[in-house]
């Protein structure tokens, strides 16, 4: 292990100067987000007379509320889906060696090649089809479907690297096959669970596509496009709208912050799987 | 990182106790895993995703405008059409273009941020967390704030007249010329950290006595990193590539929340056209024709790095 020496010491301050350039946009978010209407000073200076006025105008004003709900939602409600469906669909493709196991592992890899654009026109004729146009539903319909084969993936890849003697040993004990992944199993999955669910999380609460096109002219709206529709409403009130995008932030970062160590775990390791 | 992720991928028990079993075991095994556990994940991908997949390819070959059941098939008369299409091949070259900028820089910053912080200061913890915060927020906020930065009295050119270099602001977004580039350093800005993060993971598994031996034998600081750590680092390079070459071939929401394809079609991208042209021209066949094409590049891409990543896990 090397000291902490003068070069260090050099190094240090210029990672720190590197991180406060980094850091330039979130203060100039939050610096804007506490201005008053007719504060004309420059934007990188500090708001001398901060309010907080803003932030309650921008929530009312955005409907965030509601936003919030829906996402939350959709978020937790794709999450739950994927996790089952795709750890039952990896048990089998980690642990059979038929030839059929070959074909069904191409055919998820196949999923990781396709991007969403190609399916998600064809799919809002489905969509509206079910009558699902303008709900929630059709962003959990399809969350579930698009992030199944990435999902299957990191699973198969972790169960492959446990022996498969719990799961003997288990069906020694007579349990049956459901009895055997739920109790035996899923549980020793947790760890990729955890980063399944993180990787899911962020994408979907994030994604602005998808509900754009499917919840497009719906009261029904996700953060990103209940933002995209405020900053559309309120563009000239830039004190507002930098409110607005610190709200619909924060709940994201929140979580990030809690979980810091997890979540940049999980995006290190978890595209290894 | 990665190592205590393979870490608690590895339980507890050893021995390959599949490899060893006789066939009675592996039908008892089979048994406990039955294929009818995948039906639930294949109803979902098929119907969102394969099915409509090829779907859309098919409408790529008909002229459907997306009203209507009037529709009859026309060949490669959508791909010619793209050729003819100035926005289109404008969108293409641009999105080649915006890609190549941003997989380049962002890993260069990534790199070198990576090594920075793999290093004995004592902000090295405090900086992987705030570095690789951008990469968790939403795209559709980031670029609004861009947008903003970017504005002819905005942060940016604010930034420049209070060090003097006031010579120096531009219409950001406004001049065609430069707007491609500026989107392109959003996405730079918010995923950089990401590329480290993951640039951390492989250096992480550098042992640091070979380093330490290097030194003794007289290596310089480079000589020793493009002779111990590029090698140990082929599979995060392959991954990182992958990721900022997907995602640049896909770019959407900076795009379309910063300039919306313009000044022109200066910045547009093939989703922005994409979108466009399905949900605003009413060219839907159109737009099918331009989505397939961006999935070939996209699964030639995967393709192609996947093999790579995969040669290297021989190799290693």
């Amino acid at each position: 292990m090397s000291r902490y020496t003068r070069k260090t010491l050099l190094l240090e301050i210029l990672m720190i100067a590197v991180g406060l350039a980094f850091a330039f946009p979130i203060y100039v978010l939050v610096n804007l987000s506490v201005r008053r209407a007719g504060d004309t000073s420059s934007p990188i200076a500090p708001t001398t007379s901060p309010t907080l006025a803003n932030y309650a105008d921008a929530w009312n004003a955005a409907g965030l509320a509601g936003a919030l709900g829906n996402s939350i939602a959709v978020t937790a409600i794709s999450l739950v889906v994927i996790i089952l469906v795709s750890s039952l669909a990896a048990y089998p493709l980690a642990r059979a060696t038929a030839r059929w196991s070959r074909w069904a592992f191409l055919l998820f890899a196949l999923g990781l090649l396709l991007p969403a654009q190609l399916a998600l026109i064809p799919l809002y004729q489905s969509v509206r089809d079910l009558g699902l146009l303008g709900t929630v539903w059709s962003l959990v319909l399809f969350y579930c479907g698009l992030q199944v084969p990435f999902s299957v993936f990191l699973y198969a890849g972790f169960l492959r690297a446990i022996p498969a003697q719990y799961e003997e040993a288990a069906a020694i004990d007579g349990c049956g096959p459901v009895r055997t992944f739920f109790s035996v199993v899923f549980p020793l999955l947790r760890p990729v669970t955890g980063t399944v669910a993180i990787l899911n999380a962020i994408f979907i609460w994030n994604d602005f596509l998808t509900p754009l096109l499917y919840l497009s002219g719906s009261p029904q709206q996700t953060i990103p496009v209940a933002v995209f529709q405020f900053v559309g409403q309120y563009v000239a009130d830039w004190q507002l709208v930098f409110a607005g995008l610190v709200i619909s932030v924060v709940p994201i970062l929140l979580v990030y912050f809690l979980m810091q160590k997890r979540i940049i775990q999980g995006f290190a390791g978890g595209l290894k799987g | 990182m990665a190592d205590t992720y393979e870490a608690t991928a590895a339980p507890p028990a050893t021995g390959t106790s599949t490899e060893a079993a006789p066939r009675a075991r592996a039908r008892r095994s089979r048994g406990r895993a039955p294929w009818w556990f995948m039906i639930p994940a294949l109803i979902l991908y098929a119907y969102v995703v394969l099915i409509p997949s090829v779907r859309g390819a098919g409408y790529a070959f008909t002229d459907w405008s997306g009203l209507g059941d009037a529709m009859s098939f026309v060949g490669l008369e959508n791909f010619r059409k793209i050729l003819d299409d100035s926005a289109a091949t404008d969108a293409l070259v641009q999105t080649v273009l915006i890609t190549l900028a941003i997989t380049i820089v962002q890993n260069l910053i990534g790199l070198l941020l990576a090594l920075g912080v793999h290093t004995q200061i004592k902000s090295r913890n405090f900086l992987r967390v705030l570095l690789f915060a951008p990469a968790v927020m939403t795209p559709v906020v980031t670029a609004y704030l861009w947008r903003y930065m970017y504005a002819p009295d905005g942060a940016i050119n604010g930034l420049f007249e209070a060090v003097g270099l006031g010579g120096l602001a531009q219409n950001w977004l406004g001049d065609p010329d430069i707007a491609l580039w500026s989107v392109a350093a959003i996405v730079i800005w918010q995923f950089a950290g990401y590329s480290m993060v993951i640039f951390l993971a492989g250096l992480q598994g550098v042992p640091r006595e070979l380093h330490e031996a290097a030194g003794v034998d007289g290596a310089g600081a480079f000589q020793r990193f493009w002779h111990i750590t590029r090698p140990m680092l082929a599979p995060a390079i392959t991954i990182n590539l992958m990721l900022s070459l997907i995602g640049g071939f896909k770019i959407f929401d900076q795009v379309y929340v910063t300039t919306g394809g313009g000044p022109g079609h200066s910045t547009e991208t093939l989703s922005t056209l994409i979108y466009k042209n399905a949900f605003q021209f009413d060219e839907y066949a159109y737009s099918t024709a331009i989505a397939v094409v961006l999935a070939v590049i996209v699964a030639a891409v995967s393709a192609v790095q996947y093999r790579g990543l995969q040669q290297q896990k021989g190799a290693a």
